[in-house]
Formats: structure tokens, sequence, C-alpha cells
């Protein structure tokens, strides 16, 4: 019976294209508008997923990773002190001011890596050595940094290329890939003690400890030593800092709320499209209805008829929704580095939400169609 | 002679407090195998009601109804609807083909609705559309039929699953003369068999003459139930 009540649906075009376009709208706002929120969040933890360390020490008050305050460089000592630690280093960052060679200013974000182990190194060289960071003057772009430090008319910066920071020279001995940062700049790396050359002078210089746990103790048991024996500074695990940053986002900017609202009406729109399309089509289809409950279908077999029906159109929907905010994915990575996320779980949600209209729709029709007496056909 | 459906003092009202209208006030009738059954009176008699109540579409308020030996009255919902998936064909009088199904897949639903498959049902529902003169015209639509098409195409589904027990409400109503007739043919030849039944609600005089006996009815009750003689009921002959 299933491939009829599809014919049924499908036969009337109108109402077929009604709900598939409200389910497509649906899912393609609520898939396009998650991955753009995502990506967004995503951004915001940048230095963390650039960076790439166990455990984070930053000044006591930092709530969050991009508000980094400055630490005395013996911070880093204290930190090294601690039982349960098993190396910790400086890092240093920054948004400063390159200097390109057309005379424009570009902010930049320095990233100071300890020079000895290089530890919060790119994860991807593109070209180029990691290792030459070390030379004098040298630095590591990033991907971003090709459109951005390019200057109007000429060609990407390359490797070998020069620019200024802060009126030192900069050369580019490698490119890699980062992810991109919340406010759009590029990610510079140089070592930690080159980085406080480019950086102006202060009294305070260190952005933050990077440690690892000692061998037998979890992240988490470091992190509390820490946070026991170094008063004035504060221990994070990554997971820690990264969970945190994300809900200071949230609380501190209307970004949630703005996507949350494109979000639900996505949801509303797919209920009130798709809910009152299906129930229109059952009502025009009630005397039909009604006649095969008189050749002896039951509740439960229209029931599962319409479920079916939905549901069909509800996965035909989902598929070319989110078909069309991969697209807009790929169409806005070819233009730059948008911030879209698609994770799977993302993907898993907007279908199950997109079953939940499909169910919610059914649901109203289920109960007209349980209530139809068979005997409607027998009346004029 | 035996009997396909006995219905026997069948109360039925509609509507709650004063404005509850009762439809059906003690009506009685027994419809044997092998005939073709009228029902006839004027508008509001109850006509439909009792044959809603004989289908088991509808249940009665008080009475019992029996139909192929079930006693319908005593059966579960679920019981009954299952029964009348298997043993009842119905023929609507505005046939109630689904629009966007062809002619095979229309006339293959009792079928499918018996756990048939959908190959062994389309097959039987071409046969059968066949026997009812419409040939080669399976893929076609209803809409692209005339109404007296439309009405065999509604007969080869309500005789598909081969059902003991035929009911038709007013199957002539929405056809001219010429295909009336024709259509009462085929249900004639329908209710030939020793074992089914046909019971045809209508108040379209033209078809008294295919009648093998016909039911009179009057303010809710069966005035009287008799083999049709030279075609007229016996109110009508006087």
């Amino acid at each position: 019976m299933f491939h009829l009540a599809l014919k049924m649906l499908v036969g009337d075009r109108a109402k077929f294209l009604m709900l598939l376009g409200g389910l497509f709208f649906a899912a393609l706002l609520m898939t396009q508008q998650c991955a753009v929120f995502f990506g967004l969040l995503s951004w915001t933890t940048s230095h963390l997923s650039n960076i790439r360390s166990k455990i984070w020490v930053v000044e006591a008050k930092v709530e969050q990773v991009n508000e980094l305050k400055p630490l005395r460089d013996t911070d880093v000592s204290r930190v090294r002190s601690v039982p349960g630690v098993a190396w910790a280093v400086p890092l240093y960052v920054s948004i400063l001011q390159a200097r390109l060679a057309d005379g424009n200013f570009k902010p930049i974000l320095c990233v100071g890596l300890d020079s000895a182990s290089l530890v919060g190194r790119p994860a991807e060289i593109l070209s180029g050595r990691l290792e030459d960071i070390r030379l004098p003057n040298s630095v590591i772009v990033d991907d971003l940094a090709l459109q951005r430090l390019k200057t109007p008319g000429g060609p990407p910066p390359k490797v070998g290329d020069i620019f200024e920071i802060n009126d030192r020279e900069a050369r580019i001995v490698a490119i890699c890939k980062s992810d991109r940062a919340f406010f759009g700049y590029p990610y510079v790396f140089t070592t930690y003690d080159q980085a406080l050359q480019f950086a102006p002078r202060q009294r305070k210089m260190l952005s933050a400890v990077l440690a690892e746990p000692a061998a037998g103790l979890t992240a988490q048991e470091t992190v509390d030593q820490i946070n026991r024996n170094v008063p004035g500074m504060k221990a994070w695990t990554e997971e820690k800092f990264h969970r945190d940053t994300i809900i200071w986002y949230f609380k501190n900017t209307g970004i949630p709320i703005s996507f949350g609202v494109t979000i639900i009406l996505g949801f509303i729109v797919g209920i009130a499209i798709s809910g009152q399309t299906f129930y229109g089509f059952v009502l025009e289809n009630l005397k039909n209805l009604g006649a095969l409950k008189a050749m002896g279908a039951s509740n439960f077999k229209l029931a599962a008829m319409l479920i079916a029906q939905v549901m069909t159109v509800g996965l035909i929907g989902y598929g070319l929704g989110m078909g069309a905010a991969s697209l807009f994915g790929a169409l806005a990575a070819e233009r730059g580095n948008p911030p879209f996320f698609l994770p799977w779980q993302l993907v898993a949600g907007v279908l199950a939400v997109i079953l939940l209209i499909c169910l919610l729709a059914a649901a109203l029709a289920i109960v007209k169609v349980g209530r139809l007496e068979a005997a409607v056909v027998f009346r004029g | 002679m035996s009997i396909a459906v006995h219905a026997s003092q069948i109360t039925k009202g509609f509507g709650k407090g004063a404005a509850r209208t009762m439809a059906l006030k003690g009506a009685s009738l027994d419809a044997p195998l092998g005939e073709l059954q009228l029902i006839v009176g004027p508008s509001g008699c109850g006509k439909t009601t009792l044959l809603s109540i004989i289908a088991g579409t509808l249940i009665p308020d008080e009475g019992t109804v029996e139909v192929l030996g079930e006693i319908l009255t005593t059966l579960s919902q679920s019981k009954v609807t299952a029964f009348r998936r298997r043993n009842i064909g119905f023929i609507f009088q505005q046939f109630n083909l689904i629009p966007t199904l062809n002619l095979i897949e229309n006339a293959s639903v009792p079928l499918l609705l018996n756990g048939i498959s959908r190959h062994q049902a389309e097959r039987a529902a071409e046969a059968m559309l066949d026997q009812v003169g419409l040939s080669g015209r399976g893929r076609h639509y209803p809409r692209q039929l005339s109404g007296g098409q439309q009405q065999r195409v509604a007969i080869a589904r309500a005789l598909v699953h081969n059902p003991r027990l035929v009911i038709c409400d007013e199957p002539t109503s929405a056809l001219d003369r010429e295909t009336g007739h024709q259509v009462m043919d085929l249900l004639k030849e329908v209710a030939r068999a020793p074992d089914r039944s046909v019971i045809v609600v209508t108040h379209d005089p033209r078809v008294y003459d295919f009648a093998d006996r016909i039911a009179e009815m009057e303010d809710g009750r069966v005035l009287s139930n008799q083999p049709a003689s030279h075609g007229q009921p016996l109110a009508m002959t006087g």
C-alpha cells in the first residue's frame, strides 16, 4: 500500500511541491544557519585548535582564550616548578600590525613559540620548512595571510618574501594551514624570542604558559595541581578552555540569540508550511481515505500510510536542503574562508528535527483520519 | 434460501439532546444470498444509514446485524474492519476512485489491503478490469474516463477480492440512463453467484427492473421486503 500512498501524494503536484518546499526551506535554513553559527564559534577557539596544548596556564582573571592578559616571564618557571608538570613553555599571542611592501598596514595575530621545542607549532606546513622558523627574523604565515598580506594587484606572498612587523623585517620561511581566527586576522608564527622583538616593549610580555602533564597524570589532575600551587594564574585543560570560551560568547554576545532566532524560525516555518499543507492534503483526500477505511483499512494502516508519505517528502526535502546548504558552504569556501562548519552531529540533528516536523505534521492528519467515520463515504 | 444479511430491530440516532434525530427506528431486513436486493425509499428515510450499519461502517444504537454468519454488533471494531476487508465490496455513489492512481492501482486496493503482493494484486486487478469491459485501459487515470467507465472501475475494485457481499450506494445516480442500465446489468451478473449477495440503495426507479428483491423504507423503518414482481416494489404497484 505504501507505493500507492506515495503516489497519492506525489500525484497532487501542488501540495507535494509545497510540502517539499517547506521542508527543503526548513532544512536549508536550519543547516545553513547552524553551520555558520558553529563556524563562527569554531573561530572563537582557533587559538586552541591552532596551538594545541593539553594545558593552558593564563592570568587568573582570564575568562576565555581570546582575552589573554600579560604575565611575567618568570611565571613560566612557577608553572615548571609544580609537581605533576612534565614541562612548561612560554607562549606569546597578540595582535600586531604588519606593514606591507606598498606601505599599507594590516593586523596580524602574532604567535611566539618556544624556540627549543616549538610547542604550539602549526599542524600542517603547506610550503617551506618548519625548522627555518628558528632563523633570525623568520615567520611562518598561514594560508589566510596569502590573501590578507597581498598588495593590491600584486601576487600573494610566498616563501622568501619580506614584510615588516613593528619596523622589523619579517621573512616568510614557510606557509602553513590554520583555522581562522574570530577577528579574521591571519596567524603569523615565530619564535617566542623573535615575537618579543616584533612586539612593542611592555613590562609583561608572556601571554600564556603551555604545559604537559607528567607521566601517569591526567591533564585535569595537573591543572588542579597548578591551580593549588600557583596563585595569580589559572590553569585550564584544553577541553574546558574550549567549552568556557564558547559559553563566554554565548553569554556575552548577541550571536547565539541572533542565530537562534533564525534557526527557530526555520523550525516554525517548517512546521507551519508542512503541517498546514499536509493537513490540507488530508482534508482534500478525506473522502478517499474514508473509502479506504470502508474497504477495511485500519487506523493503524492509514496512519502508517500518512507517516510514510510525510516522511518520504521529509527525507527528500532534508536531502535537498542539506545539499543546498553544503553547496552554499562549498561556494563560500571558494570565495574565502567562511564561518561554515558542518559536523556530522549537525547533519544528524537537522535530520532529527526534520523528522520531528514531519511527525508533528502527520500527527494532526492522523488524529483527523482516526476520528473519520468510514460511513462518511456514504454521505453525499 | 441462505441469508446473507439479517438485520433486526435496528435503531440509530444522530445528534444529542433536543437536536437528536432518529434515522432508524427499529428497521429489520433479511437479504438472501444469490440475489440483488434493492433498498428504496424517499430521501431521509434511513436507507444509507441502514446500508452503513449492514456494511459495518456505522454502529447501531440497538438491534443486531448478522452478515454472512457473523454477528457484527458483537465484534470489536478491529474485527469488524477485518471482516469488511475480507468479505465486503463497496461501490459508492461518487465512485471514490483515487484520482492520482491509475485504474489498475485503484482496482488493486482491496487486495493490497488484504496483504496480497503488489504484483499479484495488479494482475488480478487487470483481469477484473477486463471483465468489466475496460481491457487495455489499466494505465489510464480516472479523469480520462466517462462516469460510466469510472463506475465500472469501482465495480472492478469492489469485486477484485471476490467478496460475498457487495454494497452499492446509489450506483447509478451519477450516470445517464443507458450507462446506468449497463452498470446494473453488471451488478445483476455479479449477484447471480449463489454464494454472493448484492445490496443496492437507490431512489432511482429506472433500476427497479434489475432487482430480485426490493425493500421499501419510510421514516426509519422497512415497510416491506419482497421479491420484485414486474420490476416494481409492491407499494408502487399499488
